[in-house]
């Protein structure tokens, strides 16, 4: 939605002002800026060994999930049962490994992105078909979800002895000094980021978060793309699940509860409207990482790291003042241009 | 002014429905329903729970609500004037710890709480701020406010807790009326809810608060203060939350910054489940009365019968689910049954056109 313009006579000067104006660029100076200052005290938050591969792995998973809410928030919806989905798919993974003695590790992940998607399908035809907003829908299955899967893990818990060892090595192993489960997640940001920018089913999820009753007019099958919007993000959360069982190694009944916060969280930080309509999944994917990168750079600073929610909540709320300064000044530019004419 | 578009959203919004009789329109209410509900699973427990029907289950049950009671009161304003409070569960954490680390300091717990509900009220109003001053979505700056609250109130205490409050206090708080085990604490909630119910139902403001919920626009012409009423109610809203967090730290003796932790979702769960809709518009304080006590009950007696105390998760879920599906299920039912030419057909005019 931000970049739209392309003339052909400066090609390099329009993409280089289009990136300086985008909403993404200022978060993703804040992020670098985090980094520069926690390394200059500390050089080990990125120059050890550990330090680097923390820095692109810890926050891999939340990219995921983040990606998958931006997604279903850009349709004017929102996904709050993303953290019951990964504490489900955790626990399966587990599951599998243990009932079903060398199984290959590949069915597992897909079994983590079907499950995930079949609970997200279920979310989806809910808001999608009962016409109630996906806020109380997905409240509704928050809840519903984790019961579940308390009740399917009681005081049980999976413990990386239970899972095998190549699965695991993929929670920490490197190709090339990025972790696999970097890399995992930036394939699917770039896919997610080119499918939303460029394919027609992309723009047509921003046309329907921007208002639904005209895309509706218009003949867009809304339905259809809730539901998908919805199925991703489900799988999306699942993908993550399984990858947190590889990271962790434990998973108990409590995993990953409080992540939709967290999730929604770094989608607003990284400058996808709540209302739906504008946003992109890298702004979502730099959000996640700025979370998670103030959390481990704060003791760094010498600040407690009890402060960091507290940071992370003025953060949100300078992203959503700043969003807000940004459209008033666009409207008065409109405006301007319209009684100019 | 969108919902005539659409169909769907005007069909859950319909207030009154005169065309049906009157008995229908009492009884098949949303409240009359968790009414219902309520008083089967009442019913149910009492006969079939060892236990249920004690004095001191009835206790524990009313002091275990009494947060989400008390904090149910301004919710259920502020999400029929269309808008959302997520951050109330972070201002129970700041007002305990407020109350706590003041209390160690050696100022008296009574100054202590009248400083936490300042706090609790300076909290709500910038929620209130950056909602009806800078314009904001109420969704987005709650979740904002709801870190913000938190980490202060975790970020002032880190993970100790203050514990040493006087006996006479930590005993008001679980002290019960004489000897019915009515807990006392129902006397505040029932002030508060007296006074809510009268503010609501029967003064200009509260219609206010329904007619905004209906359309800002249409309220603000007819010359209500949407942005005031807006800014009254997320004040209220964070001081009753911080007066639930005296009680929640005083009843359990210990002033902690993680308290009530994810309180927030189980009060719009019971507001929901009590038949205020989330459009805004619709709703009413009895109603939602009935939804805290339906989740309570019904966690009270599930733990008695020895199911394991998070079934009730699903249960919830699945009640808020289905309470609000049936609304629109119902009213597919009775515009497809008001259409001339039968009852079977496929709702094609909303979905697809």
């Amino acid at each position: 939605m931000t970049t739209t313009a392309t003339a052909p006579a400066s090609r390099v000067g329009s993409v280089l002002s289009s990136f300086i104006k985008a909403r993404e660029t200022g978060i993703l100076l804040a992020l670098v800026l985090i980094v520069v200052v926690t390394t200059a005290k500390n050089p080990n938050f990125l120059f050890s060994n550990d330090g680097f591969r923390d820095l692109l792995l810890t926050p891999s998973i939340l990219l995921l999930v983040a990606v998958g809410q931006a997604i279903v928030i850009i349709t004017r919806n929102v996904d709050l049962s993303v953290g019951s989905v990964l504490g489900l798919t955790a626990y399966l993974t587990g599951r599998l490994f243990i009932d079903i003695p060398g199984i290959p590790i590949i069915v597992v992940f897909l079994a983590g992105l079907v499950f995930g998607g079949l609970l997200g399908l279920i979310n989806g035809a809910l808001v999608a078909f009962a016409k109630v907003p996906a806020l109380v829908i997905t409240l509704g299955t928050l809840y519903a979800y984790r019961g579940i899967n308390v009740l399917w893990t009681g005081s049980d818990r999976i413990n990386a002895s239970d899972m095998p060892k190549p699965f695991l090595a993929l929670g920490t192993q490197s190709i090339l000094f990025i972790p696999v489960l970097t890399i995992i997640a930036v394939v699917v940001l770039i896919v997610a980021g080119w499918y939303m920018r460029n394919q027609r089913g992309g723009r047509e999820l921003y046309a329907i978060g921007s208002d639904p009753d005209a895309a509706n007019l218009y003949g867009l099958g809304v339905t259809r793309r809730v539901l998908v919007a919805f199925v991703v993000c489900g799988a999306l959360a699942g993908l993550a699940g399984v990858l947190y069982a590889a990271r962790y190694g434990t998973v108990n009944s409590q995993a990953g509860s409080g992540f939709e916060l967290e999730a929604v969280g770094a989608a607003v930080i990284g400058g996808v409207a709540i209302f739906g309509g504008s946003g992109t999944v890298w702004g979502a994917a730099i959000g996640a990482y700025l979370l998670f990168t103030i959390n481990r750079a704060l003791p760094i600073l010498g600040v407690q790291d009890f402060w960091q929610r507290a940071v992370v909540g003025v953060l949100i709320i300078g992203a959503i003042v700043l969003d807000r300064l940004l459209a008033l000044r666009q409207t008065r530019k409109l405006v301007e241009a319209r009684d100019s004419e | 002014m969108t919902s005539s578009l659409t169909g769907a959203p005007a069909s859950t919004r319909s207030y009154k429905d005169y065309s049906r009789p009157l008995w229908q329109r009492v009884l098949l209410t949303r409240e009359g329903a968790v009414y219902a509900a309520l008083i089967i699973v009442i019913v149910g427990a009492t006969v079939s729970v060892r236990n249920f029907g004690s004095p001191i289950t009835m206790t524990y049950l009313l002091l275990d609500v009494t947060p989400i009671l008390l904090i149910a009161l301004p919710m259920t304003l502020v999400i029929i004037t269309g808008e959302i409070d997520l951050s109330v569960a972070s201002v129970v954490g700041l007002s305990s710890v407020t109350l706590g680390t003041l209390h160690q300091a050696g100022l008296p717990i009574e100054a202590a709480g009248a400083v936490a509900i300042v706090v609790g009220a300076l909290a709500g109003a910038l929620n209130g701020f950056l909602i009806t001053v800078v314009g904001l979505p109420s969704l987005a700056v709650t979740i904002g406010t709801l870190a913000l609250y938190r980490g202060l109130a975790v970020g002032l205490l880190g993970t100790t807790a203050v514990t040493d409050f006087t006996e006479f206090w930590t005993d008001l708080a679980k002290s019960k009326i004489g000897s019915t085990g009515v807990p006392s604490v129902m006397i505040l909630f029932v002030i508060l809810l007296v006074v809510f119910a009268i503010v609501l139902h029967f003064t200009p403001f509260g219609r206010g608060i329904f007619a905004i919920g209906l359309s800002p626009e249409a309220a603000r012409f007819s010359g209500i203060h949407v942005e005031r009423t807006k800014f009254i109610l997320f004040v209220l809203s964070g001081t009753i939350s911080a007066v639930a967090g005296i009680f929640y730290t005083l009843r359990f003796g210990s002033a902690r910054g993680d308290n009530a932790t994810g309180l927030e979702l189980s009060v719009i769960a019971a507001v929901l489940l009590g038949g205020v809709s989330i459009f805004g518009g619709r709703g009413a304080l009895h109603g939602v009365i009935a939804g805290v006590l339906l989740i309570g009950v019904l966690g009270s007696a599930l733990r008695l019968a020895n199911v394991t105390s998070d079934v009730i998760n699903i249960i919830t879920g699945t009640l808020l689910v289905a309470s609000v599906v049936s609304t629109s299920v119902l009213a597919w039912l009775r515009t497809a049954r008001a259409r001339p030419g039968g009852t079977n057909r496929a709702p094609s005019a909303t979905t697809k056109s």
